[in-house]
């Protein structure tokens, strides 16, 4: 999330009930928070349902924001539990809680060691390779997800991630590690078969 | 060198991730380097997963809001008076 327009905004005056101020809030934030949407359900129309309830529980809430976290973070934290609490409804599997306790590294060890890091960027996001990488973002199970768009993709630190989910650091840096293992074993997979048959050792 | 079930190979990849957040400790760093300067395989898997995360950064990944959806976001909260054209 771009942090700048943020420092613009006046806690203040949000708090106040301005409500320019509060568009303008709407109108910074409300790109990120659509995208994690869409990331996080895999559709426009969940996506939205998943911005407009972010926004109207901040309108209900500002009055109640202590400032403890930076309003990006706060917002975040909202949205993660709208996308959360949708997902849950549409599959109730899903439990962001499960990683707890699961820390071993079997199911991170790497099986594919193809170096396609110096393939060009074209290739790597041709039509076809943004796809490829929508798709793995996709598979993710949630759990490992919501930390992986909200660090990876947003660019929250790993605090501000934990302060957002309810995680620990800890579980952070480990549900982390295990998402862009997982990514990449599924980006190596694909990419593997576009390299030209020189470059594998 | 490249054999991945080597020991040293899992050890060091629990700390790839802090490794590439630079956050990890100078002992451990020292550590992994002197690895990756030997270890084919890690090397890859270290190159590869830094490549993951910036082609997820790139800004092709990051489309806006389409207009639409803003505008009956904006009506959804009731600030249809300041749906203005969006800054740039």
């Amino acid at each position: 999330m771009d942090r700048q327009p943020s420092n613009e905004i006046s806690l203040e005056a949000l708090i106040a009930g301005d409500r320019a101020e509060f568009a303008r809030l709407v109108d910074t934030y409300s790109s990120p928070i659509y995208r994690l949407g869409l990331r996080m359900l895999g559709n426009p129309q969940d996506a939205e349902d998943v911005l407009q309830n972010t926004f109207l529980n901040a309108l209900t809430h500002i009055q109640n924001f202590e400032g403890r976290s930076s309003l990006a973070t706060w917002l975040y934290r909202i949205a993660a539990n709208e996308a959360l609490m949708l997902l849950r409804k549409k599959k109730p599997e899903v439990n962001i809680e499960e990683m707890e306790g699961e820390e071993d590294a079997e199911d991170v060890r790497p099986t594919q060691f193809v170096d396609w890091s110096a393939l060009p960027e074209e290739e790597l996001l041709s039509g076809e390779g943004k796809k490829a990488l929508d798709a793995a973002v996709q598979q993710l199970p949630e759990s490992l997800r919501i930390v992986f768009l909200l660090r990876d993709v947003e660019g929250l630190s790993i605090k501000e991630t934990a302060d957002a989910l309810n995680l620990t650091e800890t579980n952070v840096k480990t549900r982390l590690l295990r998402a862009r293992m997982a990514l990449r074993e599924h980006l190596s997979a694909y990419y593997s078969e576009r390299l030209p048959a020189r470059s594998e050792k | 060198m490249t054999n991945h079930t080597h020991t040293k190979c899992e050890e060091l990849l629990g700390s790839l991730s802090a490794y590439i957040d630079g956050d990890l400790n100078p002992e451990l760093c020292q550590e992994l380097e002197k690895h990756l300067a030997e270890c084919d395989n890690c090397r890859i898997v270290l190159n590869t997963t830094k490549r993951t995360i910036d082609l997820v950064q790139t800004p092709l990944e990051k489309p806006d809001l389409p207009e639409d959806v803003r505008e009956r976001l904006f009506h959804r909260l009731n600030l249809d008076n300041y749906l203005t054209p969006k800054p740039k």
